[in-house]
């Protein structure tokens, strides 16, 4: 039996007097319909409105000569903003920074993410003040994190190049956010910091959800930690991981605030990634520019979540057979 | 015990949870200290790592010269309402999602989630436009239309978690009883899940007293904006002023961190919860 309905009035006459459908699906009458979708409709109009429709009218801008700066002429130009883009050195520049953002930040927010949800995922005293302590990076904006680091980072009065020199590690300070060559290293340690929490908590959680059956089960088989690590917590949470990653990818790559904080994408572009540069664009009044830039990183972003989700998908099986 | 580990793998364990405790409360620790120090020795040789005297001067110079009151009270009454209506907007939609089938439920539902994954920046321009279409640039009451927007997909998806624990029986009863749809939500589900609701507040709140690049956009004067657009500002001045930028960095920190120490279990419940079910 259809359990699923589009239209309300044919639900209640085709389902009036059966049995209802086993689970948590139920059938509705024309009249909760009404009220249901009163419920939905708040909802819909805000995201619709404030969402939706700039963001397709964003689309066609992209389309456009759009510019604030001269709105005598916003006729259609098919694709020369994005050749214009293509061309122009300075996005080039931050499709190559974007790239060493998102694995420059990712690969260690990982590694430690991981490691400390491995050390927090049994009870020990005081567990919960820890987890409260350490996890407390989530509540503030990158832009106040960027902030944060960037008065760390200075390199006068930074306590970033005190701290190194007391351990000498390095002779004179460093210009950290001066100095094209450390500023994106100096961005990617804040974002490093800043990410490791979201890691820790999202595998933490999915640790707790391996039963302890399994730990013992493969204690009693003699296996050691290295193995337990790789044929039982990793395929147990391998799902997880791999959205978890794909998540963090996606959101890393949108999120300038950090960089906005603590350099501003300086020195001469440097720091600028794709994301943050197209806000600049845009506070620039270029609406087209801008908006060609949203719609190759919505398609970018798009085709690598297909094909990461593809790779992953494929090798499922084989994991699951080890994991068994 | 067969799970006992070795003393060298606690020692190991409990060194690196330490390391990374204070790696992360550093950053938050040379804030607060800077932000307590005398504003000129902020800037002398060598570094104090513990100020020698407290000194509120920093907090009294940031509300003199600049109006950080006004920023601040903005921040409150934006993310307030904001977070207030996207609960209650959001409480609506999960409601209707967690309990019942339709065939455009998957479309909603995939409509709200492709949100999270397209930056709310994006259509900034457009959005721009739209709002001065509106008459609602530079105010208030437009970015919290806006965050109210922002904020509903994610919460919506929060909300529908915590729907699912808890039994339909419960507004069956209730509605058995004569008890309208709209009333059994409010007086029967609603008091049982108070913990969730509050955390989804909670994180809305936390979420719209953060945003930055809406708030710039959208706000001009002094008098309309918010401490992020506010800091925005101060950070793109050519001297940077660290001892009032600390306190203010401080100031919007801390109510962030308390609101989010009360509610982080519940926050992460819900985040988490859909992620490691599937």
């Amino acid at each position: 039996m259809a359990v699923t309905e589009t239209r309300p009035a044919a639900s209640s006459r085709r389902t009036a007097g059966s049995r209802p459908p086993a689970g948590r699906r139920r059938r509705f009458s024309g009249r909760t319909a009404l009220v249901l979708l009163a419920f939905m409709m708040p909802a819909i109009v805000f995201v619709g409105l404030f969402t939706y429709y700039p963001l397709l009218n964003g689309i066609q801008m992209a389309f456009r000569n759009y510019n604030l700066n001269d709105l005598s002429d916003t006729s259609w130009v098919g694709l020369q903003n994005f050749r214009t883009l293509l061309g122009d050195e300075m996005f080039r520049g931050t499709v190559k920074n974007s790239v060493v953002w998102v694995v420059g930040s990712l690969v260690p927010q990982f590694l430690i993410g991981f490691t400390m949800a491995l050390w927090l995922r049994r009870k020990f005293r005081f567990r919960g003040a820890y987890q409260a302590l350490v996890f407390f990076p989530w509540a503030v904006s990158g832009f106040l994190i960027g902030i944060l680091f960037r008065w760390m980072f200075n390199g006068e009065f930074g306590v970033v190049n005190d701290l190194l020199m007391k351990a000498h590690l390095i002779d004179t300070p460093v210009p950290w956010l001066a100095d094209a060559r450390y500023a994106m290293v100096a961005v990617i340690s804040a974002n490093v910091w800043y990410g490791v929490t979201f890691f820790a908590i999202m595998i933490l959680a999915a640790l707790q959800s391996v039963p302890d059956e399994l730990y013992e089960a493969s204690a009693i088989d003699g296996a050691g930690k290295v193995r337990t690590l790789f044929s039982i917590t990793i395929p147990s949470i391998r799902t997880t991981l791999a959205l978890t990653v794909l998540l963090r990818v996606i959101w890393t790559f949108n999120s300038p605030e950090l960089i906005f904080g603590m350099t501003g994408g300086g020195p001469a572009n440097e720091t600028h990634i794709v994301t943050s540069y197209m806000i600049q664009v845009t506070q620039e009044g270029d609406y087209g520019r801008a908006s060609a830039m949203g719609v190759m990183v919505v398609f970018v972003l798009l085709l690598f979540a297909i094909f990461y989700l593809l790779a992953v998908r494929t090798r499922t099986p084989r994991r699951k057979a080890v994991a068994r | 015990m067969i799970l006992d580990q070795s003393l060298a793998g606690k020692v190991a364990k409990f060194t690196g949870l330490g390391i990374c405790l204070v790696l992360t409360v550093f950053p938050l620790y040379w804030i607060l200290v800077t932000s307590f120090k005398d504003p000129g020795s902020i800037f002398a040789y060598p570094l104090k790592y513990w100020p020698s005297e407290f000194s509120l001067a920093n907090y009294t110079g940031l509300f003199e010269q600049s109006n950080f009151g006004v920023f601040i009270g903005n921040s409150l009454i934006v993310s307030l309402v904001a977070a207030a209506l996207a609960t209650v907007v959001s409480l609506l939609a999960a409601y209707v999602l967690a309990r019942f089938e339709f065939v455009s439920k998957g479309a909603v539902m995939g409509a709200f989630l492709v949100t999270q994954m397209i930056p709310g920046f994006i259509a900034l321009g457009s959005l721009y436009i739209l709002m001065t279409r509106l008459y609602l640039v530079d105010s208030r009451v437009g970015l919290v239309l806006v965050y109210v927007a922002v904020s509903i997909p994610l919460c919506t998806v929060m909300l529908r978690g915590f729907f699912e624990n808890v039994p339909a029986s419960l507004e069956e009863a209730a509605m058995v009883d004569g008890c309208s749809r709209f009333s059994a939500l409010f007086r029967v589900l609603v008091p049982v899940m108070t913990p969730g609701i509050a955390a989804s507040f909670i994180f809305n709140f936390v979420n719209c007293w953060n945003e930055l690049f809406l708030s710039v956009t959208l706000l001009n004067s002094d008098s309309n904006k918010t401490v992020p657009a506010a800091l925005n500002g101060f950070i793109s001045s050519y001297n940077i002023d660290w001892g009032s930028m600390s306190a203010a960095a401080v100031l919007s920190i801390i109510p962030t961190m308390i609101l989010f120490a009360v509610a982080s279990r519940y926050i992460v419940q819900g985040l988490t919860a859909g992620a490691v079910k599937e």
